[in-house]
């Protein structure tokens, strides 16, 4: 279970994060969605230590992270697999080499490692992109191989971050179903953190509007899609006012 | 202040990640090969004409006033002592320090250092350390390479040129020499190497603002290295001759 608790977060004295509280439950997929800017990421980046917290906590498991010492943050890190907005691939190396390279840091055997490769990199329709570089794939099938490079690891969760923004529907329509088939086939609980209500409906279990620094609304899919709050109403509708 | 703090800390952060070996021994050989046999072409290129023209400038001061023997004098003291090392380092400084800043920079702002992270890798011991390292063992030894090249070029000029013949370029080569002549050279390259290396990382690594940031680091990278690099020169001279 991930428990944002109270989480405050400014940067130069611009508050993102204001008092953010939300529960992600385990086995559930949570969408969180919000205005450009709201601190989604910022609040994601939290559950890994990407940063601290000026205020408040988030708990995975029990662990608050902001307290964990580096083995323990480590430990942590091995249960969550991330997914960045723009797939942050190493462009040095191979498809195969950025999926391989969280499990060469688990010290897992070269056989394994080809194995879980493979399986990883099949479950995101990618058989066969093993040697080619970051460079020579286009921005969907990069986003895949940063799924594949989190799945590899089988972790406890996943953490999406914008994972369809700048793809075209068809593309994006691929990566929810994807996102569906891990938590499908891993049983993984996932966040997913997103503008585009489309691939939340499709995804998530639950959904929570950020709006102004903290928890605006959560709820079902159906509960959000039938909220009368104006803020969310407008975000859903894509109202400019 | 505050940068003082961040440098102590990036410092502290360097030396708690040496001792973990598995992490950054790959990436060592790589990056040896990268600094400093990479850099060997420039590296030889500057030192031979060094050589030249300080054969042929010693000539010209000391032609009819002390024997001519003595330009090997020069161009061994010279070479071993400042423009060896100092000369290369400027040229390191440029081609190694600014290349370190770009890489760097530019994995940090597409997010490859945080799935680093992510990863459960920490970006000291993978990418710091190995390039620190091999920027304070393999510049020596590119600047050892140079100072033979500058003496080499430096006798052929003599022999060609000034009409001084093998025996007598290398009786003014022996005629000052002491030991301390080479460590000094080549301690004062392990500094540089460090400087380069260093400057670059804490650069590149606090990189931000997209590609313009990338293009901001590089320059500060180049120009901060070639600074300490003069600074660290005249501090060698101070403490050792």
């Amino acid at each position: 279970m991930i428990e944002f608790r109270g989480l405050r977060k400014a940067f130069n004295g611009r508050v993102v994060l204001d008092g953010f509280t939300l529960d992600v439950l385990d086995g559930e997929t949570m969408v969180v969605i919000g205005f450009s800017g709201a601190g989604k990421s910022v609040a994601l980046k939290h559950v890994v230590g990407l940063l601290h917290p000026d205020a408040g906590d988030v708990i995975v498991d029990g662990r608050p992270v902001s307290e964990l010492d580096r083995p323990a943050l480590t430990a942590l890190r091995h249960d969550i697999g991330y997914v960045f907005q723009f797939a942050a691939l190493f462009d040095s190396m191979t498809v195969a080499e950025n999926v391989a390279l969280g499990l060469v840091r688990r010290g897992l055997g070269e056989e394994v490692i080809a194995e879980r490769v493979a399986e990883a990199l099949a479950l995101v329709d990618l058989t066969g992109t093993d040697t080619k570089l970051p460079a020579e794939l286009s921005g969907g099938m990069r986003k895949r191989v940063g799924i594949a490079r989190a799945i590899a690891l089988k972790p406890r969760y996943i953490l999406y971050d914008e994972p369809t923004t700048g793809l075209d529907p068809v593309t994006s329509a691929v990566m929810d179903r994807l996102m569906v088939r891990t938590r499908e086939h891993l049983g993984v609980t996932g966040v997913v953190v997103t503008h585009d209500m489309r691939s939340a409906y499709t995804v998530g279990d639950r959904i929570a509007m950020l709006y102004e620094g903290r928890v605006r609304a959560v709820g079902t899919v159906d509960q959000i899609r039938h909220s009368n709050d104006p803020v969310v109403r407008q975000f859903i509708e894509g109202r400019p006012e | 202040m505050e940068e003082a703090g961040r440098f102590g800390q990036f410092l502290a952060d360097l030396a708690r990640a040496v001792p973990e070996v598995s992490t950054w021994r790959k990436q060592a050989l790589v990056q040896m090969r990268r600094i400093g046999v990479d850099s060997l072409p420039v590296a030889l290129f500057i030192a031979a004409f060094t050589g030249v023209v300080i054969a042929i400038q010693a000539s010209y001061t000391f032609r009819g006033t002390v024997p001519l023997y003595v330009v090997g004098t020069a161009t061994g003291k010279s070479m071993m002592l400042e423009f060896g090392p100092v000369l290369t380092g400027l040229a390191l400084a440029g081609r190694v320090g600014a290349s370190l800043a770009a890489e760097l920079g530019t994995m940090r702002v597409t997010e490859q250092v945080d799935a680093l992270e992510t990863l459960a890798y920490d970006p000291q011991a993978y990418l710091v350390v190995p390039r620190v390292l091999a920027g304070t063992i393999m510049v020596p030894l590119v600047v050892a390479l140079g100072i033979v090249t500058g003496i080499v070029t430096g006798w052929l000029t003599s022999l060609i040129l000034l009409d001084l013949s093998t025996a007598e370029f290398v009786k003014g080569l022996k005629l000052l020499y002491q030991f301390k002549d080479t460590w000094f050279g080549l301690l004062k390259s392990a500094s540089f190497g460090f400087t380069i290396t260093l400057v670059g990382c804490v650069v590149g690594l606090s990189t931000w603002g997209g590609a313009e940031g990338v293009g901001r680091s590089t320059t500060r990278a180049v120009v901060i290295s070639a600074m300490l690099i003069l600074v660290l020169d005249a501090f060698w001279a101070v403490v050792l001759l």
